[in-house]
């Protein structure tokens, strides 16, 4: 029971990073670039989570407010990181895929290198903490998993929703459609194409710096330059697995995350149980599978993706 | 100022445009008035679309200017143009397919956009104007359901409810059927009662149809201004090329050689899953060029492709001289004697970056010009300077890239490439498409000339006349199926038009 209690309260706790990377980088690839770049992005946020308060308080406990400029600072240089991958791929019209990898590098080793001559070796902080929500946490079974989160969690879990609507009802999401699906028809309706692809790059950017921060912030506590370890790339899977709709991204968060504390859960409840890794791969393949198989995504999905906008290049 | 303005006159004055390498549009100057239908005629790479897209604001001249009832005006951006109710269709359509028709047009609407886009502002100017203009469209439907005809209503709603009362046409009438066309003839007809019209085209009788002024553009300079009623088609036709036209056509007697290519109840996929071929049944002759009219997505490429080995066939047969072809690799097939002109000339006809000479004999590179696994260059050398000699292939030499030739150019280095291989039979899909006058006469010639030294042809088009010119028997291909097959000599646009739209009266 205890095990299953736990798996969902974490999952719930967990997967917030994972989604509000993976919400940020739909925002990019509907807009038609791909940022393989995410990775780096979040590790920045992480160091700049980081940053803030402990300048401010060291290990000990800090104001809410600062800590929440430490999430901000992080969304802030995220948002940064995207104008910037902005300027390579759509400025300059550079391979995405290269130059995803590229800012995925240059976003893990600066921040390692900053929080080497700035902090030093591996330091903790107190963090958000979580605060029980007083009559609802006392819900048996339910309230645990759903109400004795840190506040932060429940403004992101509302993101899900709030970029469901942004896309599909507001004039920017609009354009931000069809700018990923078909440039050239946008264009010639007046939709600055760049403009708006650099809009989303800079939002999709403050998202997954955003979470990178709530990384350090809500749920490790501290910093390192692996702290991301993959969740990048995971979040840019995610947003194919959830076939750019932010619904099924959120579901799809919330599987990894799930096997992910599953796997780590039976190891601390079920320690004679030895092929626990197993259940890791579960979403992994789950993504190849769902990936190979469903070809509707082909008309669903942006299909300028990965490609540079040149308007006077003719076919 | 804009807005309500009403455009007496637009006029260009000395537009000249450059893209690297190209002169597209040289000192080029017109105008046209109210209610007036200026046609702007000319061979591909005229200069044409440039220009439009220049009054549009999308691409800007490198000199001249633009004049609006006499005050000059500069367009950056599309939506200048939109301010003074110019709006343009697109030859390609510029609609995006995972998108509703609703969406599509909210898309331009900048007056719905508040804090969520005002839909229902949108669905009532569509029914203003439907009602309006006699233009049905289902607001609710995805781009990508719709058909190319269905599309192309929706483009000129599209424009329409962005306020246009100067429409810019781009050849609006290349993807449709003569039935489709002739409705949209008779609309836009009615429409220029209350707007002025530019009307890209080159075919001539649509010209001479619908408009009073007409403007022939040839390498990216005006030849001619004059009203349209004063001048014939053929007359016109000699401008466009600059010098007389004579259509290529196919007089000679029907031969009555042996089947070579027959197809049996041959079942295709296509890359969506369906059937794109479903029990397709066609014979053709040694030494006669059988025409396959269709609208493009009814099998034509699928087709094709199963005869070359590219596509796996489900079920039925393709027998090749008495041989079973189907499902061979399509080296397998080229073995056997087949040569193919592909549909996209760019992509499967050519390696882009390669050059003519490696692209001539990119289907013997194993066989007569290497030895040991090396290439024969000398030899490979003076075959594709003859090759370019006598199939008249415009380029400075042979060594530069393929892909960087025009359309009609590439073309050509295509049927060289097959034609001198002496094939025993020619897939042919789309030879033309896109090609000016004098580069389809002569692709033209090309294939009438092999005709009759005995190699039969398939030639897959949806241009009815280049069908009727060249073919000897006709066969119209609808959803897969052969509709019907009739000698050349009974067949009429109207009769391939009604079969083209699936209308068959033996059924």
């Amino acid at each position: 029971m205890d095990l299953i209690l736990n798996t969902l309260t974490l999952t719930i706790r967990f997967s917030v990073a994972l989604m509000i990377a993976s919400m940020g980088e739909m925002f990019n690839q509907k807009a038609g670039i791909f940022n393989l770049g995410c990775e780096g992005i979040m590790t920045m946020g992480a160091f700049l989570g980081l940053l803030i308060p402990f300048s401010y308080g060291g290990a000990g406990s800090v104001p809410f407010g600062i800590n929440l400029l430490g999430l901000l600072s992080g969304a802030a240089a995220g948002a940064l990181m995207g104008l910037l991958f902005g300027i390579i791929v759509i400025t300059f019209r550079a391979p995405q895929g290269i130059a995803g990898i590229g800012l995925q590098m240059f976003g893990v080793g600066l921040a390692g290198t900053l929080f080497r001559s700035y902090i030093g070796g591996s330091q903790s902080i107190t963090g958000i903490t979580a605060y029980p929500i007083p009559v609802l946490s006392k819900i048996p079974v339910v309230g645990q998993i759903l109400f004795t989160h840190n506040p932060i969690i429940y403004i992101c879990y509302a993101l899900v929703p709030l970029a469901w609507f942004i896309i599909y009802k507001t004039p920017w999401g609009m354009k931000v459609r069809a700018v990923g699906t078909h440039p050239r028809a946008a264009d010639s309706l007046g939709i600055n194409v760049s403009r708006v692809r650099y809009q989303s790059l800079a939002l999709g950017g403050a998202m997954a710096g955003f979470a990178g921060a709530f990384l350090t912030l809500c749920q490790a506590k501290m910093f390192t330059a692996e702290i991301i370890n993959g969740r990048g790339f995971i979040a840019v899977a995610l947003v194919y697995f959830g076939q750019w709709h932010p619904v099924k991204i959120f579901l799809g968060a919330l599987l990894f995350t799930f096997a992910q504390v599953l796997q780590t859960q039976i190891q601390i409840f079920v320690p004679s149980f030895q092929y626990y890794e197993f259940l890791t791969m579960l979403p992994y393949i789950l993504v190849i599978v769902v990936l190979a198989f469903n070809k509707e995504s082909n008309k669903l999905g942006p299909a300028a993706l990965g490609k540079p906008f040149n308007r006077e290049m003719r076919i | 100022m804009p807005n309500n303005t009403v455009i007496e006159e637009l006029r260009l004055e000395h537009i000249t445009k450059r893209f690297p390498g190209v002169l597209a549009c040289d000192d080029i100057s017109l105008s046209v008035g109210k209610h007036e239908v200026l046609a702007l005629v000319g061979e591909n790479g005229a200069g044409k679309t440039t220009l439009m897209n220049i009054v549009m604001g999308l691409y800007q001249a490198d000199e001249g200017s633009m004049f609006i009832n006499g005050e000059k005006v500069s367009f950056k951006s599309p939506n200048d143009a939109f301010a003074y109710g110019i709006g343009m269709v697109h030859q390609q359509y510029m609609l995006v397919p995972n998108m509703t028709v609703l969406e599509n047009i909210a898309l331009g609407m900048k007056d719905s956009w508040h804090f969520t886009v005002d839909l229902s502002s949108v669905r009532k100017r569509i029914e203003e104007i439907s009602d309006h203009y006699g233009l049905k469209v289902d607001p609710d439907a995805f781009v990508w359901q719709l058909s190319v005809g269905e599309q192309q209503r929706v483009e000129l709603v599209k424009t329409l409810c962005l306020g246009a009362k100067f429409l810019i046409l781009d050849e609006p009438t290349s993807a449709l059927t003569p039935q489709e066309t002739d409705e949209l003839i008779v609309l836009l007809k009615n429409m220029s009662r209350e707007l002025s019209i530019i009307f890209i085209s080159h075919k001539l009788n649509e010209v001479k149809a619908l408009s009073d002024k007409v403007s022939i553009l040839r390498h990216g300079r005006v030849v001619f201004n004059g009203r349209t009623a004063d001048y014939s088609p053929s007359e016109i036709a000699a401008l466009m090329t600059g010098h007389e036209v004579e259509i290529a056509s196919n007089n000679s007697e029907k031969t009555k050689g042996k089947d070579v290519l027959v197809i049996e109840n041959l079942v295709v996929k296509s890359d969506r899953g369906f059937n794109a071929l479903d029990g397709f049944n066609l014979t053709v002759k040694e030494g006669e060029i059988v025409g396959l009219a269709g609208v493009s997505g009814n099998g034509q490429r699928e087709l094709a492709e199963a005869i070359n080995g590219i596509r796996k066939t489900e079920s039925g047969k393709i027998i090749f001289y008495g041989e079973e072809i189907q499902n061979l690799t399509p080296n397998g097939v080229i073995k056997k004697g087949m040569g193919y002109i592909p549909e996209e000339r760019n992509t499967e006809g050519i390696v882009p970056s390669m050059s003519i000479k490696e692209n001539i004999i990119l289907k013997d590179s194993d066989g007569r010009f290497s030895s040991h696994h090396i290439l024969k260059n000398k030899e490979i050398e003076k075959y594709a300077s003859t090759l370019r000699e006598s199939y008249d292939i415009r380029s400075p030499h042979i060594f530069v890239a393929a892909g960087s030739l025009s359309g009609g150019n590439i073309q050509k280095v295509i049927l060289a490439r097959e034609i001198d291989r002496n094939p025993k039979f020619l897939v042919c899909v789309y030879p033309i498409r896109g090609l000016d006058m004098g580069a389809a006469e002569f692709i033209h010639r090309l294939l009438l000339d092999l005709r009759n030294k005995g190699v039969g042809i398939l030639l897959i088009s949806e241009e009815l006349e280049e069908i009727m010119n060249l073919s000897d028997r006709i066969a119209v291909i609808f959803k897969g199926k052969n509709q019907k097959m009739m000698d050349a000599k009974e067949a009429t646009t109207d009769k391939l038009g009604i079969l083209m739209a699936g209308v068959n009266d033996e059924d």
